[in-house]
């Protein structure tokens, strides 16, 4: 064993990389789930955001656009789910279910003519002074631009939630649809828009594994991070600042695990590799044993004339 | 059960219910475990595959399933397509072999080969390659283009063909570079690029300036070309997108001849159930071009083993070696059998850490 080989600064700053898909979709369905709608598609917004991110990056050559084209092709599909769970008043979970199983199937799809090609380089961002810092430089001033924008969205949705009319008219609609609408808020509207908020989220965190941290387009390459970003927003009590603490968490034991494995830790692998989902779940667990807790209209549905 | 399964098994049933009108079509099924598209392992079988069907023509219909998952599953997709009227099958991962000999007993007039494992029966040959004497040819390279001294191993699961693999690269690196030390991480997965990705990370932050994989994507080429001044081996394919630099150099599995012959076998009615076991100088096993990073001495060093083992001169485990315990196992000139190969499950001495159980 020789725990002197893992570089700490290192490992700081990959953590933060593995963490940034989670974190992305994590918020995205928070602001979801408090607007009273639970979208279980997530994994379907991402895959096919890691496609379209990738698809566009090739063709255009621009990282920067193809993640702008995996935010509207994940809102595209949340429409999908909107239109079905709004509008036609279908069940939540089987449609969020079915939005996940079609999203996987229509990137395989989008993406035969993509595999094997490598997507051009998003760079990190450089500071002059500050990313050549010892320590501090690497984990905070060394990263791509993707990754200070997770945690910039962090705070704007804390803010937007906690401070701003626009956070009081969502979390109205998801503790009580009815009430917000007799007080003259478009339920319906509000929560499409907060959906297509979520989708666009989703697929900015599959672009992120499409094009920065593999990066390379695979099939079914999310490989259940959107589930993950489910069960996250759940444990972190739908607030943000916790859903951002279980991402890094998870990211963090991620590439611990595989980071002792390298240093020769006496620890089986079998445990190693499970630590990420249990440590998270415990954590979470403790942290959420105040008395937060779900939006109250979560997964029903809507209609005026009731 | 993913959407492109569903998709593929409709156009094999299909097909096959077109074939069916036309008399003596020998039908050949493929079942994979990972896209058609991973451009490594999974790439390679297609191309023989595809070997099969330019060969033979209208004589042959080839149909094949992809992303296979190693379990119950691999046993429905058998089931429909010897119930479907394939002839022969190939399954082509180490964890179809349970599920293989199970749907051959259900039908005992379908021929099939079950690549890299070791359980045979009356209509199920196995067929593998001697990668580890290509990992022979990469462990030198590795040991004379290492600067730091430590090469990083993604392993994929804990089975004899990955074990054989790290002891074969060991003992050659240790051979041209006694200071040589291996780093090595199980992913848990043959194909799951994010998590691949990560591990060849971690190893390249551990200090490891050289990575060998023993999982099908090509994520870890791209996470040591990110890297910069790292170099990897091409696994099952040549990878040669990533040539000169990080890919100096590759395996690549060459199934064609072998998937054309057994084919042209059960044409003719000749088929018996063999256990081949091919490596360099039968051309199952080919060394992609090495790339010019590498310095000209260090290549022909290369090359020198690798015709040795091709002429059969030169058995990559040639004693003495001694197991990670200090007990002795092969002793002066002795070489190893192809039934302890087979089976190995227990590093070379020098290696450290344990391997999963």
């Amino acid at each position: 064993m020789d725990l002197s080989a893992i570089n700490p600064v290192l490992l700081i700053a990959s953590l933060m990389v593995a963490a940034t898909p989670l974190l992305l979709a994590a918020i995205g369905e928070l602001v979801v789930e408090k607007a009273g709608v639970l979208n279980l598609g997530v994994e379907g917004m991402m895959i096919v955001g890691a496609i379209a991110g990738f698809a566009t990056a090739v063709e255009s050559g621009s990282p920067f656009f193809g993640f702008i084209a995996a935010a509207i092709a994940g809102a595209a599909l949340s429409i999908l789910f909107a239109i079905l769970t709004q509008f036609a008043q279908a069940n939540q979970v089987a449609s969020g279910l079915s939005l996940t199983l079609f999203g996987l199937g229509l990137s395989a799809l989008m993406g035969q003519s993509y595999v094997g090609i490598k997507p051009p380089q998003m760079g990190d961002i450089h500071i002059p002074v500050l990313s050549d810092l010892p320590v501090v430089g690497p984990i905070l001033f060394g990263h791509d631009i993707i990754l200070y924008f997770g945690i910039a969205l962090t705070a704007a949705v804390w803010w937007m939630l906690k401070y701003s009319r626009l956070g009081l008219v969502l979390r109205a609609v998801g503790e009580n649809h009815d009430a917000a609408h007799a007080l003259g808020y478009k339920v319906l509207k509000i929560r499409l828009l907060a959906i297509m908020f979520g989708g666009a989220c989703a697929g900015l965190g599959g672009a992120y594994i499409s094009l920065i941290r593999v990066p390379q387009w695979t099939e079914g390459m999310t490989a259940g991070i959107g589930w993950i970003a489910l069960a996250l927003v759940v444990f972190a009590s739908w607030k943000p600042w916790r859903a951002l603490l279980g991402a890094y968490l998870f990211g963090g034991v991620t590439v611990v695990q595989l980071n002792l494995q390298a240093a020769g830790v006496a620890i089986p692998v079998e445990y190693l590799a499970m630590s990420p989902y249990l440590i998270t779940i415990i954590v979470l667990v403790i942290l959420s044993a105040d008395k937060s807790s779900a939006p109250a209209s979560l997964g029903r549905n809507f209609h005026a004339s009731r | 059960m993913k959407l492109t399964n569903l998709l593929t098994s409709a156009a094999v049933a299909l097909g096959l219910a077109a074939g069916a009108a036309m008399a003596d079509t020998t039908k050949v099924g493929f079942v994979y475990v990972g896209p058609v598209g991973d451009g490594g392992w999974t790439y390679e079988h297609d191309q023989g595959r595809k070997a099969v069907e330019a060969e033979f023509g209208d004589q042959v219909e080839t149909v094949y399933v992809e992303n296979v998952a190693e379990g119950p599953d691999a046993e429905r997709v058998m089931t429909q397509m010897a119930l479907e009227g394939a002839d022969l099958i190939f399954t082509t991962s180490f964890g179809y072999m349970d599920p293989t000999i199970n749907v051959a007993k259900k039908f005992p007039n379908v021929k099939f080969e079950h690549a890299t494992g070791y359980k045979r029966a009356d209509n199920v040959s196995t067929y593998s390659a001697r990668f580890y004497e290509g990992r022979a040819v990469q462990g030198t390279i590795a040991g004379h283009m290492t600067e730091s001294n430590i090469i990083g191993y993604i392993g994929s699961y804990p089975i004899p063909e990955v074990i054989r693999g790290i002891n074969s690269a060991y003992l050659h690196a240790k051979k041209v570079n006694p200071d040589v030390q291996f780093k090595i991480v199980w992913a848990f997965t043959w194909f799951d690029p994010a998590k691949e990705a990560d591990a060849a990370k971690v190893l390249i932050e551990q200090g490891a300036d050289v990575i060998l994989q023993h999982t099908d994507s090509t994520a870890p080429q791209a996470a040591a070309q990110a890297a910069g001044n790292v170099i990897t081996f091409g696994q099952a394919s040549d990878m040669s997108e990533y040539a000169p630099k990080p890919r100096v150099s590759s395996i690549i599995d060459d199934w064609a001849p072998y998937y054309i012959a057994r084919t042209k076998a059960v044409i003719d009615g000749t088929w018996e159930s063999v256990d081949t076991w091919d490596g360099i100088g039968a051309g199952m096993v080919g060394i992609g071009e090495i790339s010019d990073v590498v310095p000209a001495d260090v290549k022909a060093a290369a090359l020198a083993i690798k015709d040795a083992q091709a002429n059969g001169t030169y058995h990559a485990f040639t004693g003495p070696i001694n197991k990670q315990d200090g007990s002795a196992w092969l002793a002066e000139g002795e070489t190893a059998d192809d039934g302890t190969l087979a089976g190995m499950n227990f590093y070379v001495e020098g290696i450290e850490g344990d391997i999963p159980q």
